[in-house]
């Protein structure tokens, strides 16, 4: 399937979109490509907001942001973000704030079906006074003292759609990630529907030579999209590193609204398609993202004689 | 022996030096990139040969070819020895109590080492709306104890009231009934000197200063009635050899080193 076949068909106006990728593997493109449709009133749910969400925030795709980390990597700032939040400029951005491993539970919540998950967090915190859905339980079990335990509790998240960004999938959809894998399994689990977004389709035998490295089924994945460089300025581990430039250029650009209309004029609306921002990046600029090889030994499966 | 005066030592080699001798003899380190990076990596090479640092993006015992610019550089995968989904982090290795030390970081931080990385002002309408948590609420709950470096000792940042509580120390826990596995924060190192707290009920109390520092500096940087330590030490400035290593081993290009 086409990314824009994919977006069309999965990603509706007032949808929740999950987009996972913990720095490594942001599918940036499916981001962009939902900026080129002009999806409206989206809730984005994603860990580590930063520069695609910053985008989609911008382009007026997102009326809700649920997350735990919202800033540009260690690069500084999410200039829109930021606007939206302090003074509501253009327009107020709802927020949900949660911590990492608040998302993470969620997450856990979502895939397996189950009705809350259980952390040791937020004891103290006053995050809770601005989340309702920060709740606190007491336990069914004593603690190790024998005493009652409270403990506090998230809910599942459900998205309408995931969408992630892999290394390899086989036809089918069988998705391999090598690197940080982050959440991106858990938050498949958790959607109705999944889009896989990866650099590479391959044979159905290289993906079966290593069913330890597939991070997804195919059985929980709706559309494949084969996207090469789809994850920059994120990168793929093996494929292409990461574009700290640009990250550093986003706090300047995000921080002028002028500056990043302009932007996503040029980059995004001045582009058919994530083929076309490539060509436009040039050969030279890839080839300042080359990565060498660093191969794992290959391990034995075995087979029966 | 050398004659000419060594090169000025800057505020971000003095904390990594001061941050990395209170490594001695921890095990496992939960950090971030940056002054964490500097200080880790020079306490593998001085105090602390066993350290292994864990991050949150998921790497355990990193062998990085290159210093990473990011917790998900590519250069900390590649000959890493364990990497980590995000459930296995947060919750076997942090929740399940693995970690000995975690760095934070903080626009804020009140007398009880609670932290504040959210917002200045009110929360629905903030002056400066700041990234959020990330994991700090899980490496503060879970880790034994938490290092906090701090490049600027002021009494806006090191406030009598946080304008909003990201990141509680096990005091505001077990207020809630919520009994959190760690000691919360037990140092925090910045330009002018070294607070400290041994765990739970006790306010940070000024233990050590740089030299040329004097405690009534500090009591006028920090905006609380800061506690001070019966005998306040004097910190030993960087030798030589931990500038030597910071500078030519560590952090050659002077990524962090500023």
């Amino acid at each position: 399937m086409s990314m824009k076949e994919a977006v069309a068909a999965f990603v509706h106006d007032g949808a929740t979109v999950s987009i996972e990728g913990f720095t490594h593997l942001v599918p940036t493109a499916a981001g962009h490509e939902i900026i080129r449709q002009g999806r409206k009133d989206l809730t984005v749910v994603r860990m580590t907001a930063d520069i695609v969400v910053d985008q989609m925030i911008a382009a007026g795709c997102v009326s809700r942001l649920v997350s735990s980390f919202v800033g540009n990597s260690s690069a500084g700032s999410l200039g829109e973000l930021r606007r939206r939040i302090e003074r509501a400029d253009p327009a107020p951005l709802a927020f949900e704030e949660y911590s990492h491993y608040g998302m993470v539970c969620r997450y856990l919540a979502g895939s397996q079906r189950l009705p809350f998950y259980p952390l040791r967090s937020y004891g103290g915190s006053d995050l809770p006074s601005v989340n309702s859905d920060l709740r606190k339980v007491t336990s069914p079990y004593p603690g190790p003292d024998g005493q009652q335990e409270q403990i506090y509790v998230v809910p599942p998240v459900n998205p309408d759609v995931t969408i992630v960004h892999a290394q390899r999938a086989d036809r089918r959809g069988n998705t391999q990630i090598w690197g940080l894998t982050g959440i991106q399994a858990e938050a498949v689990y958790a959607a109705d529907r999944a889009i896989v977004v990866v650099e590479e389709v391959v044979e159905d035998e290289v993906v079966r030579s290593d069913p330890n490295r597939t991070l997804v089924p195919s059985h929980a994945v709706d559309a494949v999209v084969v996207c090469p460089r789809g994850a920059h300025p994120s990168f793929a581990q093996g494929y292409y590193d990461r574009d700290n430039a640009f990250y550093r250029a986003w706090s300047h650009i995000s921080k002028d609204p002028e500056r990043l209309r302009e932007w996503l004029a040029e980059w995004v609306y001045g582009t058919a398609d994530h083929a076309e921002y490539v060509d436009k990046l040039g050969e030279d600029f890839w080839a300042g993202l080359a990565v060498g090889e660093a191969l794992s030994e290959p391990v034995n499966y075995g087979r029966r004689l | 022996m050398t004659t000419t005066a060594p090169e000025a030592v800057t505020s971000s080699e003095l904390l990594s030096v001061v941050a990395s001798r209170e490594l001695a003899s921890r095990r496992t380190v939960f950090a971030g990139i940056g002054l964490p990076t500097l200080a880790t990596e020079l306490a593998h090479l001085t105090v602390a040969p066993q350290i292994e640092v864990v991050y949150e993006s998921g790497v355990c015992g990193a062998h990085p070819s290159h210093l990473p610019e990011t917790i998900a550089d590519a250069v900390l995968i590649s000959g890493a020895e364990a990497v980590l989904s995000m459930p296995a982090l947060f919750g076997c290795v942090l929740q399940g109590g693995h970690i000995d030390v975690g760095f934070l970081g903080a626009a804020q931080i009140d007398r009880w080492g609670n932290l504040n990385t959210s917002v200045i002002g009110d929360w629905e309408s903030p002056t400066v709306r700041l990234p959020g948590s990330g994991g700090a609420v899980e490496v503060m709950a879970n880790s034994h104890e938490v290092f906090v470096v701090m490049r600027r000792h002021n009494p806006r940042s090191f406030t009598g009231t946080l304008d909003f509580c990201t990141t509680p120390g096990p005091d505001r826990a077990i207020a809630e009934g919520i009994r959190p596995l760690g000691a919360g924060v037990t140092r925090v190192i910045t330009e002018l000197g070294i607070l400290a707290r041994s765990g739970v009920g006790e306010e940070l109390r000024l233990v050590a200063v740089h030299p040329g520092v004097t405690v009534d500096q500090v009591r006028e940087a920090t905006g609380w009635d800061l506690r001070i330590a019966d005998s306040v030490a004097t910190v030993p400035p960087p030798t030589e050899a931990e500038l030597r290593l910071l500078r030519e081993d560590v952090d050659p290009g002077r990524v962090y080193l500023r």
